[in-house]
């Protein structure tokens, strides 16, 4: 009789348990490729800590606009920020998650990596095909000490569509009014005609033909190009000076970016001010619905987000990935307080 | 005998509701995409299909230079297969020992199974460098001042573009050409051989007069095969074919076909006009492919 009590209670306990582990469910979110590495892992770490499964799957920055309007998802990202219009329009809240930059790399014999200095005209105008040589004086006027062989240049870009390219033709319109009248930014264009251009497939494809085409200009993601050991260059910063692609100007620039003055987030981190920033970052989104079905789910989803933003700066630089600045993180955190509701109520306390 | 006309009835009914099936699904697929590019199609109307601009910053669209992509670079991949796949053929069927022919064909049958991002890859990490190195740059000193052909190589010896899309095509589409071919020319009775060479005819004149004209509609049917997937392949033009959106006369200049197109801009396309034009390119390349096809079968029909 004791035995027969102990198995009831004991399997009444596992149905209890079951039911609880149940009950923590699995969200769900889709969206841009580029923070897929650290949304990954800051996901792992999260179900290690509480049991939450995080399901992010890196469908592009295109699908999760499409998917999160449709609602087919709980959160959906995307490297192209909505404009306030938009957001507006479909009931969504904004949010910047984490950030990355981008840096220009080549190929030119002789030329070591972080030797060679560029600023954002000269990057444009290759680009737009009117420095042709890597010997034009403008180049060799910034760099009077390097020996530039004569050599053409090949212009090497994204062939599919991408977030960083959209951050990198919008750092190209800001610093170029020809770039921005003519060409403009998203995350594809059509190339200048007159520069000889390479589509690459992805952060890959890019530093492929960059590696080997002798001549060769791309643009890539930081991680990239650290990790494969590319050959990038120094850039000017909004203010004239020089700087090399760090951990340390990436900062400078989250740091000094306007936030406070940009509804729904709707920022691009590109050319901003001061000295040390450097000038192409830029951060990635969060989208949610303001008005949420399940309220406790919302906080649950909510609940992840601010622990990423508390504890996962430190895994964000080590996969080379900027945490967002704490000022920004309490802006956000106003943005859910005020906006997340569930039948009227706000949900976040 | 009521039971063997009622397994009659049963059986017409089954293979009659699975012809209409396909029907309904294709138009299914039509109407989808018709409703899916509605917005673009309506915008840019029936001359959609021969605006040469892709512009999606200023929601300018047009399919003009990714139909002139696909359809060279298809072009190029059936020039190159159809005779190299022929040549196969005719050489695993009729002339190779056995100890050649079978190890080879089955070669040839697992290239067929090879997934085509694996060509893509391949392409592009190993073709691409070898094939600038090899063949562009002496292209460019020898073969661009000729006339009428000379401007098809002139262009940055980058190793992708065009023509490198068309070569690795017809890489992929050789298994399926070669082996079609192999095996309609192994269905044929040894009299026919034998009778041929009976008469006095060499080999050369038995291939080429008896066995290769005795399986004509299965050569063409099986480069319509071949022409099909080649024009439809995505992910291996992707890689190679540089994604350039315009026209250009060279082929070595990077281009851009209409699959490889919709494969790498939709993802991350944010506007809905983009993605409205990239799935009107999808009905273009429905549309294209039934008319390649149906003039293909046409072409076969007259002679």
């Amino acid at each position: 009789m004791k035995l027969l009590k102990s198995i009831v209670m004991s399997s009444m306990l596992a149905a209890a348990s079951f039911s609880a582990s149940a009950k923590t469910e699995v969200i769900n979110g889709a969206g841009a490729s580029f923070p897929h590495p650290i949304y990954a892992k800051w996901a792992e770490e999260y179900q290690k800590e509480t049991g939450i499964r995080i399901n992010y799957q890196a469908i592009g920055s295109g699908g999760g606009i499409r998917q999160i309007t449709a609602k087919t998802v709980d959160f959906g990202a995307s490297d192209a920020p909505l404009n306030e219009e938009r957001l507006d329009k479909e009931e969504m809240i904004q949010f910047p998650m984490v950030m990355g930059a981008i840096v220009p790399v080549i190929n030119v014999p002789g030329i070591e990596p972080g030797a060679l200095k560029l600023t954002g005209e000269v990057l444009a105008d290759i680009y737009l095909g009117k420095i042709k040589k890597w010997n034009d004086e403008r180049i060799t006027a910034l760099n009077p000490d390097l020996e530039i062989p004569a050599q053409a240049i090949y212009v090497v870009h994204r062939s599919d569509g991408s977030g960083t390219t959209y951050n990198f033709t919008d750092y190209l319109s800001q610093i170029s009014p020809e770039w921005s009248e003519n060409i403009g930014r998203n995350t594809d264009i059509t190339w200048p005609k007159a520069a000889t251009t390479i589509g690459g497939n992805g952060n890959a494809g890019v530093a492929n033909f960059v590696g080997r085409t002798r001549g060769a200009i791309g643009y890539v993601e930081y991680a990239f190009a650290k990790q494969n050991d590319l050959t990038y260059t120094q850039l000017a910063s909004a203010d004239g000076k020089f700087l090399k692609p760090s951990m340390e100007t990436f900062q400078a620039a989250a740091a000094n970016a306007d936030w406070q003055n940009a509804p729904g987030f709707e920022l691009l981190l590109n050319n901003q001010p001061g000295a040390d920033s450097w000038p192409m970052t830029a951060a990635t989104f969060i989208l949610m619905h303001k008005d949420q079905a399940d309220a406790e789910k919302a906080e649950q989803i909510i609940d992840f987000f601010e622990w990423s933003y508390e504890n996962g700066g430190e895994l964000a630089e080590g996969l080379d990935y900027i945490p967002m600045p704490e000022s920004v993180v309490n802006m956000v955190e106003n943005v859910w307080k005020e906006d997340l509701t569930s039948n009227g109520q706000t949900i976040i306390k | 005998m009521p039971s063997a006309i009622k397994g009659d009835s049963i059986f017409y009914r089954l293979s009659f509701t699975s012809a209409i099936l396909i029907f309904l699904v294709l138009i299914g697929i039509i109407l989808s995409l018709i409703d899916g590019g509605w917005l673009a199609l309506s915008e840019f109307g029936p001359g959609f299909v021969f605006r040469n601009v892709w512009d999606p910053v200023n929601s300018e669209f047009g399919a003009a230079s990714a139909i002139y992509g696909t359809l060279v670079s298809s072009l190029i991949a059936i020039v190159i297969a159809i005779p190299v796949g022929l040549g196969t053929a005719v050489f695993l069927a009729e002339l190779a020992p056995d100890w050649i022919s079978r190890p080879v064909s089955m070669a040839i049958e697992l290239l067929a199974a090879v997934p085509s991002i694996i060509y893509g890859m391949w392409g592009l990490f190993v073709f691409a460098p070898w094939f600038s190195e090899g063949f562009q740059f002496w292209a460019l000193e020898n073969l661009v001042g000729l006339p009428l052909i000379g401007h098809w190589f002139d262009g940055p010896p980058i190793g992708i573009g065009l023509l490198t899309a068309g070569i690795i095509l017809s890489f992929m589409i050789l298994p399926i050409i070669t082996a079609l071919t192999r095996d309609a020319l192994k269905t044929i009775p040894n009299v026919v051989r034998e009778a041929a060479y009976g008469v006095g005819a060499t080999p050369y004149e038995v291939i080429t007069r008896v066995l290769l004209p005795s399986i004509k509609n299965a050569a063409v049917g099986a480069g319509i095969l071949g022409l099909g997937r080649a024009l439809g392949e995505t992910m291996a033009v992707a890689f190679v074919i540089g994604g350039a959106n315009r026209i250009e006369t060279s082929l070595f200049m990077p281009a851009s076909s209409i699959s490889s197109t919709i494969a790498q801009q939709f993802n991350e396309a944010t506007n809905e006009m983009h993605i409205s034009a990239l799935i009107s390119l999808g009905l273009v390349l429905f549309v294209l492919t039934f008319i390649v096809m149906g003039a293909a079968r046409l072409l076969l029909r007259k002679r």
